[in-house]
């Protein structure tokens, strides 16, 4: 449990919005430095896509869950309280926003410089109104020492070490200037014990959090002892930290300083790097802020070449003791795995798939459908669709020996090949024209319901010259339907809570026949539309994942998988009666020179 | 960059082309205005009593005798025959009057004052019934009051205006309120009318206006500016160049040139690093002698480190600089190898040019041991004095040691 002056601790989890892996892997190799349990990253949002990131952790490999949302991420990790956002200034707004509306977000890390004054200053009223923190804009972040570091916060590993970061000390530091932040890592290495946390507020104008904000928590941290502070010309931040130190808010020895004392000289005001760094009035220049803070009785040196010479006179005066150094882990050797697997697992003891050892999938007498729930789509399926995936391995097994599948395997087992290379023969030929028609089907049918009318479907692939997959038989029509439609339709309606996919496939059955008699809904378009229905209803899928499901090609895999049960039959078939090589007969074959 | 000046014609054109019933009658003269053959244009210059006066960011023009009021078109051409490219002082500051802006004379009585300023976590307008040049001299009388982030404005009461006896007030608070919207949604930071009048047919019009635009907003692209330099600093085609380069850069790069005659040149790493290593120069009581400002972070790349290098490089070996910084803090994700390449590739195209040129180095941060190798290399083989430190040389030591040759 955390307290509330903790935004990051050993055993907090954040989410990293906008796939970087060069942050996201030195945040791990911190996490290792520092001997946490768990990686610091939960997951990984990234919009658009899903799946997983390899990265280190310690010396082996690790996976981290990508979510193509923020909602979905949350709701997936109730227990990630924080998010560092690498979006780009252009969209770094948006995401923000939504970030802390979540209810379990309480910290935002807004890496992104640039962003217009006007949306922080929304977000900054948002946070507040929801009581949670925002650091940055235009930071790197910071660094709990030994227990957690935002994104490229600390710089390589070299200079955790160098720094000991990956141990605690007892200084606070904050900083307007991320650059600066890492430096005073080292000063303070030097001069004192070493940090305990150090937080780069940002240069923008108006930063989500200020400096008094983390001044005010490492005054409530116990294992702080002395806070360090930097400021900046420009705005007047520092002079709440003046009201604070006068209301008895600040009673820890403080160090600061304020830079831009050049300012004076220069024959104009100099908009410096930061945003926020530009004098806009008298009160905002660097000697006065400098001289407010001194006259609040605020240790500030003669000049920035004094500061840590004060830095270290100010810890031997009120640090008795210092935190021990101890001696830093090494990063491993390691290297990179050439494959990921995350279906089964051969290592242990004993087989499983998906995390179910094989023995009890006997015992529990598990079909083919379980299986393929399992191995397929990762997930221990609910029983009616378990059942619909056994139906359809059934319809689809065989179709007689003059379909392509078949006829194919049983010419190839005639040349006297053996049982493999003949179904490889017959299973060559399944694509968009034959047992595919599935998988397009669902294509068109997780599309069109719900945005197009049935009417207007039709009419669009006509327009676009298209058949429409799974419409349409040579032999089957209305009069005499297909029993196996019939079957599906059957089970569909007694098993599935919502057939909205079914119900639309039907309707556009409707809108064919109209043109022909044979335009029925076909066993493909039938098993496509209800698989979309049991993907939807069964509740284990979000959109994304339904549509990657369509894309990548399952259905064809189901199919292939029910078909090759048929056609290893017609190649037995035709070993057994061996009646020798085929050759087509000339006379079936047209020759036009 | 962050909250940028603007002309005092392109402010009123923004206001008024979200505020339509305002109307906008204004000209801007640019270097590239043919006088003459504006009236083809704008036909009320012809028909019209006018004031001009200068467009170039700078205030207390009446107090400087460069507002010409109640002129006929020919005053106007007489004043800027007077004025134009030509050499003028402002407290101290010398530069050439470019940019004028022309609008009809408006005869009034009554002068109103209105700001509109941003803080953290509200907005706050500023209104006085007795604006004008002697707003200061009135301070009392302005009233003030903050708006929250996410307030509705046209829920707002106006309080000091409807507890007095002001003439228009119901003018007055719609334009308020107006006004505020087009702060609030089109990305200004500071914006003061002084004055705003009624002219005869009882309409508002900006007498004076001064405004602050946030351009981090560009990319909205809402409106499409020019930001125009201060007034007496000189604009130099490399903070151009460096401009546009960060602009398109995901990677923060600034160029100021102070003083070109300074013999202190600085190539200096990081946002706050940057301030930091003039102050201490300054401490040192070299501050008259830095030629320029700027800074480079956020990770540039190799080409883009070189292009900086050489845009300073160019501007030193022309001016005679005789010292140079490539210094910064311990940088977070800024790679030191490969922008030190980028540099290392412009102090070899300037080479020949570095002779009389100590420089001096100090940087830290990923391969900054590789970087600083190449770097001590290059000075070498280049035969270039060159002083090579790592993070293990504190940011005050190395001003230390170049302290001899300032």
């Amino acid at each position: 449990m955390m307290e509330p002056y903790q935004l990051f601790g050993k055993h907090s989890q954040t989410f990293f919005y906008n796939l970087k892996g060069k942050p996201i892997q030195h945040m791990l190799d911190f996490d290792h430095l520092s001997k946490r349990e768990k990686p610091s990253v939960a997951a990984i949002i990234h919009p658009g896509k899903s799946g997983y990131h390899k990265v280190f952790f310690g010396n082996r490999e690790i996976l981290l869950p990508i979510y193509s949302s923020i909602k979905e991420a949350a709701e997936k990790h109730p227990n990630v309280d924080s998010i560092i956002n690498f979006a780009s200034f252009r969209s770094a707004y948006q995401s923000s926003k939504e970030a802390l509306q979540q209810p379990t977000i309480k910290t935002v890390v807004i890496v992104a410089e640039g962003i217009p004054e006007r949306q922080t200053k929304e977000l900054i009223a948002i946070a507040k109104q929801q009581q949670k923190t925002i650091i940055g804009p235009s930071t790197v972040g910071g660094i709990v020492a030994g227990k957690f570091r935002i994104g490229h916060a600390g710089g390589m590993n070299e200079n955790i070490l160098r720094a000991r970061l990956y141990r605690s000390g007892s200084i606070g530091l904050v900083s307007r200037s991320g650059g600066m932040m890492n430096e005073f890592f080292n000063i303070i290495s030097r001069a004192a014990d070493g940090i305990h946390e150090g937080i780069a507020i940002g240069g923008d104008a108006f930063p989500g959090s200020t400096l008094l904000d983390h001044m005010l928590r490492y005054e409530a941290n116990p294992e702080i002892k002395i806070i360090v502070a930097l400021g900046e010309i420009g705005g007047s931040m520092e002079y709440e930290i003046i009201e604070a130190k006068k209301a008895g808010k600040l009673t820890k020895p403080i160090v600061m300083w304020v830079s831009g004392t050049c300012a004076s000289i220069f024959p104009w005001e100099v908009q410096f790097g930061h945003a926020g760094a530009k004098a806009e009035s008298g009160k905002e220049t660097a000697q006065a802020k400098n001289a407010a803070l001194k006259e609040a009785g605020i240790v500030v040196p003669e000049s920035f070449e004094q500061f840590e010479a004060v830095i270290g006179e100010t810890f031997k005066k009120h640090v008795p003791t210092r935190q021990p150094m101890e001696n830093p882990l090494q990063i491993p050797e390691r290297k990179n795995t050439h494959f990921t697997s995350t279906i089964s697992d051969d290592r242990g003891e004993e087989l499983t798939y998906n995390g179910i050892p094989i023995s009890k999938l006997i015992t529990d007498n598990s079909s083919l459908g379980k299986i393929i729930g399992l191995l397929w789509f990762k997930k221990d399926l609910p029983a009616e669709f378990v059942h619909f995936l056994d139906l359809s391995l059934v319809l689809c097994a065989d179709h007689g020996p003059a379909v392509a599948t078949a006829h194919n395997a049983m010419v190839t087992a005639r040349a006297g090949k053996d049982v493999i290379s003949s179904l490889i023969a017959g299973l060559t030929t399944i694509g968009s024209r034959h047992g595919g028609a599935i998988d397009d089907a669902c294509r068109y049918f997780l599309e069109a319901t719900g945005s197009l009318k049935p009417a207007e479907f039709v009419e669009q692939m006509k327009r676009q010259g298209k058949y429409i997959p799974g419409i349409g038989h040579r032999v089957k029509s209305k009069k005499n339907p297909d029993k196996r439609v019939e079957l599906l339709k059957q089970f569909a309606k007694e098993n599935i809570s919502s057939t909205r996919y079914l119900d639309y496939a039907l309707a556009v059955e409707e809108e064919t026949l109209k043109k022909a008699e044979n335009l029925i809904l076909n066993v493909d378009g039938c098993i496509a539309a209800i698989f979309l229905d049991l993907l939807e209803s069964c509740g284990q899928f979000n959109r994304e994942e339904i549509a990657q499901i369509t894309q990548i090609g399952y259905m064809n895999g189901l199919f292939a998988v029910g078909r090759s049960v048929g056609i290893i039959g017609h190649i037995l078939d035709q070993r057994r009666l061996d009646e020798g090589l085929y050759r087509h007969p000339t006379d079936d074959i047209l020759y036009h020179q | 960059m962050a909250r940028r000046k603007i002309r005092e014609h392109d402010a009123k054109k923004i206001i008024a082309d979200a505020i339509p019933e305002l109307g906008f009658k204004s000209v801007l003269i640019t270097p590239e205005t043919n006088v003459e053959t504006l009236p083809e244009r704008f036909h009320w210059l012809l028909q019209e009593k006018l004031t001009i006066k200068p467009d170039q960011l700078f205030g207390k023009r009446k107090k400087h005798g460069l507002v010409l009021i109640d002129a006929a078109f020919q005053g106007v051409k007489d004043f800027l025959q007077q004025y134009r490219n030509k050499e003028f002082t402002i407290n101290d500051t010398e530069d050439i009057l470019t940019h004028f802006i022309i609008e009809p004379f408006v005869p009034h009585h009554k002068e109103y004052y209105l700001a509109i300023t941003s803080e953290r976590d509200h907005d706050t307008i500023h209104f006085s019934e007795t604006g004008g040049i002697d707003i200061e001299e009135n301070w009392d009388n302005v009233k003030t009051i903050q708006i929250p982030t996410f307030t509705n404005i046209d829920e707002v009461k106006l309080e000091f205006l409807d507890n007095s006896e002001i003439e228009n007030k119901e003018k007055i608070t719609s334009f308020i309120k107006e006004l505020y919207k087009a702060f609030r949604d089109l990305d200004f930071t500071y914006l003061e009318i002084n004055p705003f009048t009624f002219d005869n047919d009882g309409k508002i019009v900006l007498l004076d206006t001064v405004a602050r635009i946030d351009d981090c907003a560009s990319f909205k692209g809402q409106w499409d500016l020019e930001f125009p330099r201060e007034f007496g600093k000189r604009q130099y085609q490399e903070e151009l160049h460096i401009e546009e380069l960060d602009r398109k850069s995901g990677a923060s790069l600034k160029l100021t040139i102070l003083n070109p005659d300074g013999k202190i040149w600085n190539i200096l790493g990081g946002g706050g690093a940057s301030i930091i290593y003039l102050d201490m120069i300054t401490n040192l009581g070299h501050g008259k002698e830095i030629a320029n400002y700027g800074e480079s972070s956020g990770n540039p790349s190799m080409e883009e480190s070189y292009e900086y290098a050489r845009s300073i490089l160019e501007l030193m070996t022309k001016n005679n600089g005789k010292v140079l910084f490539i210094v910064g803090g311990i940088a977070n994700f800024t790679d030191v190898r490969s922008t030190f390449k980028g540099t290392i590739k412009a102090l070899e195209e300037y080479a020949d040019q570095l002779k009389d040129v100590t420089i001096f180095v100090r940087r830290g941060g990923p391969h900054h041991e590789e970087g600083l190798r190449l770097m001590k290399g290059t000075g070498e083989k280049l035969g270039i004095r060159m002083y090579v430190h790592g993070p293990e040389t504190s940011m005050p030591e190395i001003i230390t040691i170049a302290g001899g040759s300032l």
